[in-house]
C-alpha cells in the first residue's frame, strides 16, 4: 500500500517562515506527485511552468517544478494530513 | 585533495614511515601558510578546527569556562551569527556571567556609541563579526578591539565573512582570537582555523582530550592514577586525527587567493555588488534591498526581498535557473528582528561571479515579479 513516504524525500522546517515547511519529493516520483496535486487541488496562479500556486481544503501552497512544495502556516499533523489527501 | 589521498594519505605526527612524514609536512605547511596569510606572528598560533563554529566553541570552553565567572561580562552584537551567540550562552549558564548585546542601527550598521558604552571593567571579552553574514556590513573591529583592550577585555573576531574577501592582518587588528572557515574561501567543508595569541593559548585548558594533545600519559602503579602532561599549542587543542586532506586543500585555496591578491578580490566584489544593486534596481519594481546603501561599508553580500513573495519562493524560483541563493534567517535571527523581517533572500558574490551572471540574475528576478 502506497504511503506519503513513497513520494517524499524529506520535509524541512523553513528557516524564518513561521510554521512553514518545504517538502521535497523523491526525484523519480516528483512528476507523479505533481500530477496528483494538479488533479486534486485548484490552480490559482502559475508562472513560466516553474511555480504554481494551488489551494486545497482552504490551504494555499506553492509547488515548484523542481519537485519542492512550500506550505505556510501549517503544523506537522496538518501537513501530514494534506499530503496524504493530495498524494494517496 | 585527489593528490593527497592517492599519494600522501597517512596520519600526522604518529609514525616514522614516508607517507606519515609527507602528510605531516603538508599539514604543517598548511599551518605556516595560514599564519602568513593572516600575518600571525608564529605558526603555533594557528589551530585547525572544523570551521568558525568550532573555533568559537573552542574559545568558549577552553578559555571562557575557566576564566569567566559571575559578575563578568561578555559583549556581543545583535548582528552576530548564532554560532557567536549560542556557545557563550551555554557557558554563561554554567558560570553565571552576563552577556550584553551591542545594538545595530536600522540600516544594519553597528551602533558604535551603544557598543562602546557597554564596555566596562567588568567586560572580559568582546566578540564581534568582522563582516555581517546577512548585510555584508564591515565592522571596524580594530577600533572596537582597541577600546576593549583599554578596558582590559580580550577581542575575538569572527572572520568567517572577512578572511575570504579582504586582506586581514591579525597583528594590525590586534585581535586576541580570530576564526574563519575554509569552505567560504574555495576550500573544502570541515576545515577552518582559529588564530590565538600565543601567550593566551599557552595558559588555556585543552578543548577535547585524546591523542596528539598530550605529551605524556603515565600510569603510577603506587597511586593507581594516570598523570597527564599537555602538549604545547597548537597541538594541545587538536585531539585525535586531524583533517589532513582538508588542511592541505585549504593551503592550496589560500595560495590561489594570494596569487590573485586579497585587495584585488575585495575591489572586484565591491564592483560586482554595486553593479548588482544598479542592475536590479533598474529592472525590478518590487525589489526591496535591506541594509545600508553605502557600499563603502560593505562586502559582496546583498540581502533583499521581492514584495508579495517569501524568500523561499524567490530562492526556489531562481534555483530552477541554476542560480543559487540563501533564504531564511541565515542563522542571524536577532538581526532580522531589527530589520522587522520574517526572512530575507541573500545574494552573495565571489571571485568566480561575473557581470553577465548578475544580468541573468536580474532578468530572472524581473520574471518572478510577474507572479
Amino acid at each position: 500500500m502506497a504511503t506519503v513516504r513513497d513520494y517524499v524525500a524529506r520535509i524541512e522546517e523553513t528557516c524564518g517562515e513561521d510554521k512553514s515547511a518545504v517538502v521535497t519529493f523523491k526525484y523519480d516520483k516528483k512528476d507523479e506527485a505533481i500530477a496528483k496535486i494538479r488533479n486534486k487541488a485548484q490552480l490559482k496562479n502559475s508562472l513560466s511552468g516553474i511555480i504554481f500556486e494551488f489551494v486545497f481544503q482552504d490551504i494555499s501552497f506553492r509547488v515548484f517544478s523542481s519537485g519542492k512544495v512550500v506550505f505556510r502556516g501549517i503544523n506537522k499533523e496538518g501537513l501530514h494530513d494534506i499530503l496524504t489527501a493530495l498524494l494517496l | 585533495m585527489k593528490n593527497f589521498y592517492e599519494n600522501h594519505n597517512a596520519n600526522v605526527h604518529r609514525a616514522v614511515h614516508t607517507l606519515s612524514q609527507e602528510a605531516t609536512d603538508l599539514h604543517e605547511s598548511a599551518r605556516r601558510t595560514i599564519a602568513r596569510f593572516i600575518n600571525a606572528k608564529d605558526e603555533s598560533e594557528i589551530i585547525f578546527v572544523r570551521g568558525t563554529t568550532e573555533a568559537v566553541n573552542l574559545v568558549a570552553y577552553a578559555w571562557g569556562l575557566h576564566n569567566l565567572k559571575k559578575g563578568d561580562e561578555v559583549l556581543l552584537s545583535l548582528m552576530e551569527h548564532h554560532s557567536n551567540i549560542v556557545p557563550w550562552q551555554i557557558i554563561s549558564k554554567k558560570n553565571g556571567f552576563t552577556i550584553k548585546y551591542g545594538k545595530v542601527n536600522k540600516d544594519g550598521t553597528l551602533d558604535y556609541m551603544d557598543f562602546e558604552s557597554k564596555v566596562s571593567n567588568k567586560t572580559k571579552l568582546v566578540s564581534l563579526s568582522h563582516v555581517s553574514n546577512v548585510s555584508g556590513v564591515i565592522n571596524d573591529v580594530k577600533r572596537i578591539g582597541k577600546f576593549a583592550h583599554e578596558h582590559g577585555a580580550l577581542m575575538f573576531v569572527d572572520g568567517a565573512q572577512s578572511v575570504p574577501h579582504m586582506p586581514v592582518d591579525v597583528r594590525d587588528l590586534n585581535a586576541d582570537f580570530l576564526a574563519f572557515s575554509g569552505h567560504k574561501m574555495l576550500g573544502p567543508t570541515g576545515i577552518g582555523a582559529l588564530y590565538g595569541k600565543k601567550h593566551l593559548l599557552e595558559t588555556m585548558e585543552p578543548f577535547q582530550g585524546g591523542g596528539e594533545m598530550i605529551k605524556d600519559v603515565t600510569f603510577n602503579p603506587k597511586t593507581e592514577r594516570v598523570g597527564i602532561d599537555w602538549n604545547d599549542p597548537p597541538w594541545k587543542f587538536e585531539a585525535g586525527t586531524p583533517n589532513i586532506c582538508g588542511s592541505t586543500a585549504l593551503m592550496e585555496a589560500i595560495e590561489y587567493l594570494e596569487n590573485i591578491g586579497m585587495s584585488k578580490i575585495l575591489k572586484y566584489e565591491k564592483m560586482l555588488t554595486e553593479y548588482a544593486v544598479k542592475t536590479m534596481q533598474s529592472c525590478c519594481t518590487k525589489l526591496v534591498l535591506y541594509g545600508t546603501s553605502d557600499h563603502s561599508l560593505k562586502c559582496g553580500i546583498m540581502p533583499f526581498g521581492i514584495i508579495g513573495l517569501s524568500s523561499h519562493d524567490v530562492a526556489l524560483f531562481l534555483d530552477n535557473y541554476g542560480i543559487m541563493i540563501r533564504s531564511g534567517f541565515h542563522c542571524a535571527q536577532p538581526l532580522h528582528q531589527i530589520f522587522k523581517l520574517q526572512s530575507s533572500a541573500r545574494a552573495s558574490f565571489y571571485i568566480y561571479n561575473t557581470r553577465e551572471e548578475i544580468d541573468r540574475f536580474a532578468e530572472v528576478l524581473k520574471e518572478i515579479e510577474r507572479f
